[in-house]
């Protein structure tokens, strides 16, 4: 932080020279990728219809209100469907991770060559594709309904759950573990005695925070057929019942707050 | 010789007897009540397998050049879009999660704010793109859009949390040097929330290269159009080939982001 002296004072930069004009530099090269990129969306936009948007939404809000409140009624089903969704696919998802995450954290894998590699390749992929793209597969594989969604949301889990819980593993006390070993346990006690005590907080903080983001995820995943609240959102749009489809949008924001609260509330129950 | 056997047995999670067999019942009972209102149609999943498997040998072997020029343009697409909208919306959600900090705000902008972040937060990207098409029209605008508004809703509540923790001494240091507003922000604030911004601002662009996948499916621009139309052709291997290059990139996104959060840790 120097010091600049003007003629007959002297002044406080947070900077020097150099560091300012890399800053600069910094903000022009940025400024500059950001201009391009957005001069190549520009040219695939038809931009009638991006200055005509705010006419089209209040043409859309006037028709979405006042909201058909009978239509809720109907909703039970599909949100009962939807906590389900998420809650045994977060339950499927993490029982498949635990595994998963022992074979893969570098401590516990039995084999560093082969089986560690393959793990680490499961939970990426499950990670890298998005639970809708899941979805989209399994539809074409188990049917429509709820049984694809469920399947989708605990693949989608695996890969979150797997890469949290192996990196807590990794992260252990390993002399807790060569005490248990000193009693001359054997494989399976270690881990039972030694490993899952110390883990089981930060598992349990997992799965509730994939509960939660499950429930949100397990909104759209009806929008491909997966069962859900999604479903009825993607028929009543397709119908242009939009005095339905903000009843749906309350629901959904309903439960999201309500998965909101109860994680808070498990979260300090637990802690 | 008589002994007592003594056992040692491991203290059960709950102490409760009441509450441990309490829970128990609860979620059997609500697996039961699942089981039975769920609609399983054994039938079209027995059907399903065979077509289940042709389904996925249809997806090999991977066919990266009939569409080359297609997904070239859709991954090209994704990425303009994943940069422009994690630059927009950061950019929004700095005011945001100033609002949204409870050091800084008054109670109303606080309120105002924590709902803009609830708001952005339950409507999942799919949702939202959907009315953006709308709106808007298809193609990658509709989607930056989308992806702009739904940083928002990470963007400001971890930044607001991260404000929330500031040294409050460090800032009040700055306070009574007789600073403005904007300056206190600048220079008592902004600095010490500066890592996590740039930690976050790298995990925003990667999960937003994930998001453009799916806001394809919906007409939002990207990857996610080549791979629907892949669908909607039946041309699977083409597909495959699109899924194959969202795995990658996103292992590439992945590895660069958190290698250069590490960096600057």
């Amino acid at each position: 932080m120097p010091i600049i002296k003007q003629k007959d004072y002297k002044t406080w930069k947070k900077f020097d020279r150099k560091r300012d004009l890399q800053n600069w530099l910094c903000w022009f090269l940025g400024t500059l990728i950001f201009s391009f990129c957005f001069g190549l969306i520009s040219s695939k936009t038809i931009w009638f219809y991006v200055f005509d948007s705010h006419n089209e939404a209040l043409d859309l809000l006037g028709r979405m209100f006042p909201p058909e409140t009978n239509y809720f009624f109907m909703l039970i089903k599909p949100i009962w469907d939807t906590l389900n969704i998420a809650t045994i696919g977060t339950t499927i998802g993490t029982l498949i991770a635990i595994p998963l995450a022992f074979l893969s954290a570098n401590n516990t894998t039995p084999s560093k060559k082969f089986l560690r590699p393959l793990a680490l390749f499961c939970i990426v992929s499950s990670r890298s594709i998005n639970s809708v793209i899941w979805a989209l597969l399994l539809v074409a594989v188990v049917g429509p309904g709820v049984l694809a969604g469920i399947i989708a949301i605990g693949l989608r889990s695996i890969g979150f759950c797997g890469k949290l819980l192996y990196e807590a593993i990794e992260e252990i006390d390993e002399n807790q573990i060569e005490a248990i070993e000193a009693t001359g346990a054997n494989k399976a006690q270690i881990m039972t005695f030694g490993i899952v005590p110390q883990i089981l907080p930060a598992f349990t903080s997992i799965s509730i925070y994939r509960w939660d983001i499950n429930i949100r995820e397990a909104t759209v995943v009806g929008l491909v057929g997966a069962g859900g609240i999604g479903i009825e959102l993607d028929a009543q749009i397709g119908d242009l019942a939009w005095a339905k489809v903000s009843v749906i949008l309350l629901a959904i924001v309903v439960a999201v707050v309500f998965s909101e609260w109860i994680t808070a509330k498990i979260r300090k129950a637990i802690i | 010789m008589n002994y007592k056997k003594v056992i040692w047995k491991r203290k059960p999670l709950i102490k409760n007897r009441l509450l441990r067999i309490g829970l128990i019942l609860l979620i059997s009972a609500y697996l039961l009540s699942v089981f039975l209102t769920t609609e399983i149609d054994w039938q079209r999943i027995l059907e399903g397998i065979p077509r289940g498997k042709n389904f996925i040998f249809a997806f090999f072997p991977p066919d990266f050049i009939t569409r080359s020029d297609e997904i070239l343009a859709g991954i090209f697409e994704s990425l303009w879009m994943t940069i422009v909208a994690t630059i927009v919306g950061i950019l929004i959600s700095i005011p945001v999660s100033l609002g949204a900090a409870k050091n800084i705000a008054p109670k109303f902008v606080y309120f105002l704010s924590r709902g803009v972040i609830t708001l952005s937060r339950s409507f999942q990207e799919v949702i939202l793109a959907i009315f953006f098409v709308k709106l808007m029209g298809f193609g990658p605008f509709a989607g930056m859009v989308t992806l702009s508004l739904s940083t928002i809703g990470f963007f400001a509540k971890l930044l607001s949390e991260d404000i929330e923790d500031i040294n409050k001494s460090q800032a009040e240091a700055i306070k009574s040097t007789g600073s403005s507003w904007f300056q206190w922000v600048n220079y008592g604030v902004q600095p010490q929330v500066m890592p996590r911004f740039i930690g976050l601002s790298l995990y925003r662009l990667d999960i937003n290269f994930r998001e453009s996948a799916v806001i394809g499916i919906v007409g939002g621009g990207g990857i996610g159009s080549t791979l629907n139309t892949a669908f909607d052709r039946y041309e699977f291997e083409t597909a495959a080939a699109v899924l194959i290059v969202i795995i990658s990139i996103v292992m590439i996104v992945e590895y660069t982001s958190s290698h250069l959060r590490k960096l600057i840790k």
